[in-house]
């Protein structure tokens, strides 16, 4: 079954052990700017907020890069750079809308989570449950419910899912 | 049903592409008019700073990746399009049917009106063919001389530097990258530039371009009195769609092709995608050419999908590009330029050679330029293009432009469940 991180922004204490895990693991260095998964602090609110790439299925990096550097690993999800293929032009940091492809300038190539081969070190080493690394379909409901529920119009109403009865789809094609 | 799609560059290979996924069946044919493979312009400054070889700037990097996907590719040039009867002129004298077809055939260098400009040494940096000329007149200790300080002009200046080559820009405008960067940041351009061993001019136009009296030089003279030597002249002063072969098709051009938000011409069985495309501006919602690699691939993507038969509606692209002009990293995203009664904020370091500069439009990001700053910059993009309300974000990003990121994430993810919190 497909795995992706799961943030869950409410357990964040900022502690950042996850920016040190990546740039370790990833880097070799102890060095939150080099880290590809970022906590962001909102001071006046007390509050904390992990963020990196959420290897969205038609990427706006992969199919922007000129080069075919970054690629589909098809076992993981991630969206991968392939260093010895990609040649530094930033197109994948413009065009990425998350902001979540960085520009190496040490290296001359882009940065990116690419999920650790498909053993996150962020979710090993977030010590409050922010960063977890689950089934993919469980991800995204919560957070779009909480959305939901910041929309100007109010406070949202919601049906959850129901268990459906095979036989209501008739014979399958 | 037969697809042709003519162009072998980025949008055409990605609607190819596209069209495969979305139909198994279907004929593919690309007709490209260049003996390589299909490759990326876009990697050539890297070729010519060595960084890669030639093969580095193919679009796909397995041999038969065409060949398994179904698609053909034909080594021709299309001379005209019947529109009626669905055919193509070839100049082999061939002639090709259509079911749909997508006129993906880019751009080609402006030649700029300068007596001498056919001269031998005097080049365009465009294709792999002019790469490996300018490898050749790019040695150690020339002089080269490039025309344009656009964001080719630019962006190739390290790689020549590094072949050792003396470098001298002469830009007709007031500034270095005038239709991407406003005049505070382009002059930061410049002084790094200078900074680093070369000589602009701006404001400076060639006026002729003559036989030098060294042998093998030529003498370039500039419309300010000074004459320049010159071993190698690169003309870099824009680019214009290729569109003259549809002339008498009866299909709707004005700067390039005009399409619809299905990527369609005002032919229905007709589309055209890239760098050729006159197509719909995100930030204006007229048409525009937007001659940029994420336009190319989006036009691609979704021209296939409605020539696949589907109905895939584009939103316009937002014109956007990032440059690095010899370490010095600088971006541009939508109305970098500012929107008609909008508010603007900026933060200016020239000692470190930064700078940002957001434009608003009420509570909404519009456009934006960078120097130096590179974290996280695609979130520009996010904020522009789905127009994000910022709401009191807003007068934080005034106070700190900076801040984008944040406001990006305060904005838009549910942080702590925390309804209205931030």
């Amino acid at each position: 079954m497909l795995k992706a991180l799961k943030l869950e922004p409410q357990h964040c204490t900022g502690c950042m052990q996850c920016e040190m895990a990546c740039s370790y693991e990833n880097e070799g260095v102890f060095n939150p700017a080099k880290s590809r998964i970022k906590v962001f602090t909102f001071h006046e609110a007390g509050r904390f907020a992990p963020y990196t790439c959420t290897q969205c299925e038609e990427a706006w990096c992969m199919h922007a890069c000129p080069v075919e550097a970054i690629t589909l690993n098809a076992q993981t999800g991630a969206k991968e750079v392939a260093d010895a293929v990609c040649v530094g032009c930033k197109v994948c940091t413009i065009a990425c809308p998350f902001g979540t492809v960085n520009y190496n300038q040490a290296t001359g190539k882009v940065i990116k989570c690419d999920l650790c081969g498909g053993d996150p070190w962020c979710a090993k080493a977030c010590p409050t449950g922010a960063i977890t690394w689950t089934d993919a379909d469980q991800t995204g409901f919560q957070r779009m419910y909480a959305w939901a529920q910041q929309s100007p119009a109010g406070e949202a109403s919601y049906i959850l899912p129901q268990k459906k009865d095979p036989a209501a789809y008739g014979p399958s094609a | 049903m037969d697809h042709v799609i003519v162009g072998a560059g980025p949008a055409g290979i990605i609607a190819a592409e596209t069209l495969r996924k979305h139909d198994t069946d279907c004929g593919i044919t690309i007709i490209g008019d260049e003996p390589e493979p299909p490759y990326s312009r876009m990697a050539i400054p890297y070729l010519l700073a060595k960084q890669i070889d030639e093969a580095g700037t193919y679009l796909r990097k397995h041999d038969r990746h065409f060949d398994e996907l179904g698609i053909e590719i034909v080594r021709d040039r299309v001379t005209g399009v019947d529109a009626t009867a669905n055919s193509l002129a070839l100049e082999s004298g061939a002639s090709r049917g259509f079911d749909k077809l997508l006129i993906a055939t880019g751009s080609r260098p402006a030649t700029p009106p300068i007596d001498g400009v056919a001269s031998p040494g005097v080049l365009p940096c465009w294709t792999l063919c002019d790469a490996r000329r300018i490898i050749e007149w790019a040695r150690p200790g020339a002089e080269v001389v490039l025309i344009g300080a656009g964001f080719i002009g630019c962006i190739i200046l390290e790689a020549l530097a590094t072949r050792g080559a003396t470098l001298t820009v002469v830009e007709s405008a007031d500034r270095m990258v005038a239709r991407m960067m406003n005049a505070t940041s382009a002059n930061l351009i410049r002084k790094w530039c200078e900074h680093k061993g070369v000589t602009v001019h701006t404001g400076a136009t060639v006026t002729a371009i003559e036989q030098g009296r060294a042998g093998g030089t030529l003498a370039v003279a500039l419309d300010n009195g000074t004459t320049l030597n010159a071993n190698l002249v690169i003309t870099a002063t824009g680019v214009n769609p290729n569109i003259e072969f549809l002339d008498g098709s009866g299909i709707d051009t004005a700067q390039g092709m005009r399409v619809n938000n299905q990527l369609q011409s005002s032919v229905a069985d007709i589309y055209a995608a890239g760098d050729v495309a006159e197509g719909i501006d995100f930030s204006t919602g007229g048409h525009a050419v937007h001659a940029i690699q994420p336009t190319a691939a989006e036009h691609g993507r979704i021209a296939a999908s409605n020539m696949a038969g589907h109905t895939s509606r584009y939103h316009g692209s937002v014109i956007m590009n990032v440059l690095d002009t010899m370490g010095l990293i600088s971006s541009s995203f939508g109305l970098w330029d500012g929107a008609d009664g909008g508010d603007a904020t900026e933060l200016v370091d020239p000692a470190r050679y930064r700078y940002l500069n957001l434009q608003f439009e009420d509570d909404r990001l519009v456009g934006a330029n960078s120097l130096g700053v590179t974290e996280h910059i695609g979130v520009i993009r996010g904020l522009i293009q789905t127009r994000v309300k910022l709401g009191k974000w807003k007068d934080k990003l005034m106070q700190d432009p900076t801040r984008v990121m944040e406001a990006y994430v305060a904005r838009t993810q549910a942080i702590g469940y925390n309804a209205h919190v931030l």
